[in-house]
């Protein structure tokens, strides 16, 4: 008499398509998939707890770690929940500063996810040119930040520092280039045979279970449910942008392509209307009189040569382009409790330096009230939402990160059982896993 | 109606404590009347909370450093959400430090299932009549839970090498 007995497989966490950080422990039959285990942590870093014990401009870097393809997302959602607790508003052209960087991180985040997964297909010019557009991207980001990855550009109350002079021309040069890409790319990919094939039928979730997993963003609008809580709950200025909400129908893998696909044709076009709508700040502004260097103005102030310090241009250093005092104001809230003065008043003058210090000793710092918040932004994956618990004091005392990966991980096997064991590959692609904001 | 005054109204004995702060509201419910409480906010047409999008906890140990003295160290945090009415609602329940255990709301929303195993690995908060109620995050031999306030934060557990 024949027995069967299902073989079990450990996939990963070494595994290149596991991204090194996820092991699955897969139950086979023949080549179906008949369960699967997920065991994840591998990347865990103690994000809230250290966020517990730092103050609350200090998180900032630590939320650049957490989705690591998009980190400017990650910061504008911390920024805005620590202002939502606070109850302060930026002014008007920082938030499309911010809009315009989150846009350009969820595009960067969408190539990424589409050209590993085309990879992970064999398809590796694709990723190659992806890549290249990624890499686009990533100037625009490094000119305005000065870093391309761990950013830490957005501030509690504002941004680090104004764009820069001619960022708009450079940005639809940029976007332009990345339209040819994406081009490019559907013609590689949409209907190519093996891809085609690969994708379509795959992995498939249907609308209700999406929703019973609490799923959110691409994965979710692939099984045709319209949540973005860009639309949903508007916030910076989102209201006042023209975009559309792409939707799939079945929710396989082919469809969460297409979706991404799509959304990158939208973000291009909510960045290329920012720049329309953007109010008008120092950027424009004539830089005439006198610039004196940085040192000279603090020679003078130990001097006691104060009287000129208050209108004189001071030129600082490169890594502050952007932030002084001239940009200073149009990109921040006018609040002395929560952010931080421009550099020249910092080193030239007591109250500037007082100001400064009063934000940063430690004991000091920005001390919202007693209370608690939650504020989604969308992702590049979902709803990121923050929940922040403030006692009254400098440091957090709970900081809690709502992953929009870790529901679609937990629903993965119902994606997964069923298919082909070579189907695990696309479909943990079109899950976008990253292991920065999953394991935290 | 907001969904706040909806189950104040349909709840009046089992819900210690309200408060709207910044736009989000909030319902502090007794531990017994989780269940019912979720059953009703899923299941009542005007409310339709469909998604379970966040579940966390918050340690209140020392809370304000030691100022604000709270009843029960835990809370265990809810956060609802209705995709047809796009509303939300934050619900807590207060959790005892001797028994630390909540009913489960897997049978309700099967995103309830990873996050408790999530707070179970980092408060040690059980959840009865959970399916499948193993540490996420951390490892099995890992000992404690991490985000307890009471847990050191440069306490080192490593698998292999030195210990502290």
């Amino acid at each position: 008499m024949t027995q069967t007995r299902s073989m079990l497989l450990n996939v990963g966490p070494s595994h290149p398509a596991m991204h090194g950080v996820i092991r699955m422990i897969m139950e086979l039959d023949g080549e179906k998939i008949k369960g699967v285990d997920i065991e994840m942590g591998y990347l865990h870093r103690a994000f809230e707890k250290m966020c517990e014990t730092v103050m609350y401009t200090q998180c900032f870097p630590y939320t650049d770690r957490l989705n690591y393809v998009s980190p400017l997302i990650n910061n504008v959602g911390f920024a805005l929940t620590v202002e939502k607790l606070l109850g302060i508003d930026t002014p008007e052209r920082a938030k499309y500063i911010r809009v315009i960087m989150s846009e350009i991180s969820r595009v960067t985040d969408h190539l990424t996810c589409v050209g590993a997964s085309a990879m992970e297909l064999g398809a590796m010019s694709v990723f190659l040119y992806m890549i290249k557009a990624r890499e686009f991207l990533w100037e625009l980001v490094e000119e305005i930040t000065g870093a391309r990855l761990t950013i830490s550009y957005v501030r509690i109350g504002g941004v680090k520092a104004d764009l820069t002079k001619d960022f708009a021309d450079k940005a639809f040069q940029k976007i332009a280039d990345v339209r040819k890409v994406l081009i490019e790319a559907d013609e590689l990919l949409t209907r190519n045979r093996i891809f085609f094939d690969r994708m379509k039928d795959i992995g498939k979730i249907s609308a209700k279970d999406a929703i019973d997993h609490g799923i959110t963003g691409p994965f979710l609008r692939s099984t045709g449910v319209a949540y973005d809580v860009r639309k949903a709950s508007p916030y910076l200025v989102y209201d006042k942008l023209d975009f559309e909400v792409p939707v799939g129908s079945t929710g396989d893998n082919l469809d969460r392509y297409f979706v991404r696909m799509a959304e990158m044709e939208q973000s291009l076009r909510i960045i290329e209307q920012c720049f329309q709508q953007i109010p008008d700040g120092a950027v424009s502004a004539d830089l005439t009189g006198v610039v004196i260097p940085a040192a000279q103005m603090v020679d003078s102030a130990k001097m006691g040569q104060t009287e000129s310090l208050i209108e004189d241009e001071v030129s600082l250093d490169p890594t502050l382009q952007g932030s002084t005092r001239k940009y200073h104001d149009a990109v921040n809230a006018n609040k002395k409790d929560v952010v931080l003065p421009a550099k020249e008043n910092v080193y030239g003058n007591i109250e500037g330096l007082m100001n400064h210090f009063k934000l940063v000793m430690y004991g000091h710092g920005i001390h919202p009230p007693i209370g608690e918040v939650y504020m989604p932004v969308e992702g590049a994956n979902g709803e990121l939402g923050f929940y922040i618990v403030s006692d009254g004091r400098d440091h957090p005392w709970r900081v809690r990160v709502h992953p929009p990966c870790f529901p679609i991980m937990a629903a993965l096997p119902k994606c997964l059982i069923g298919d082909m064991m070579a189907d695990l590959v696309p479909t943990f692609g079109s899950v976008n896993m990253i292991a920065g904001e999953l394991d935290r | 109606m907001t969904p706040l005054q909806r189950i104040q109204e349909q709840f009046p004995a089992e819900i210690i404590e309200t408060h709207t702060f910044r736009g989000d509201e909030t319902a502090i419910i007794r531990p017994a009347s989780l269940l019912p409480v979720a059953k009703f906010l899923k299941e009542t047409p005007e409310l339709d909370f469909n998604f379970l999008m966040d579940l966390t906890a918050v340690d209140y140990l020392f809370y304000a450093g030691g100022r604000i003295q709270k009843e029960f160290r835990f809370e265990v945090v809810y956060h609802f959400f209705s995709l047809k009415f796009n509303h939300r609602i934050r619900i807590k329940v207060p959790v005892d430090e001797k028994t630390p255990e909540v009913d489960t709301l897997c049978g309700l929303w099967a995103s309830a299932n990873w996050y408790e195993r999530e707070v179970w690995d980092m408060y040690g908060i059980n959840f009865k009549g959970h399916p499948d109620l193993r540490r996420i995050l951390m490892y099995e031999e890992f000992e404690g839970h991490a985000l307890r306030k009471d847990y050191p934060v440069n306490k080192r557990q490593p698998l292999i090498g030195p210990q502290n």
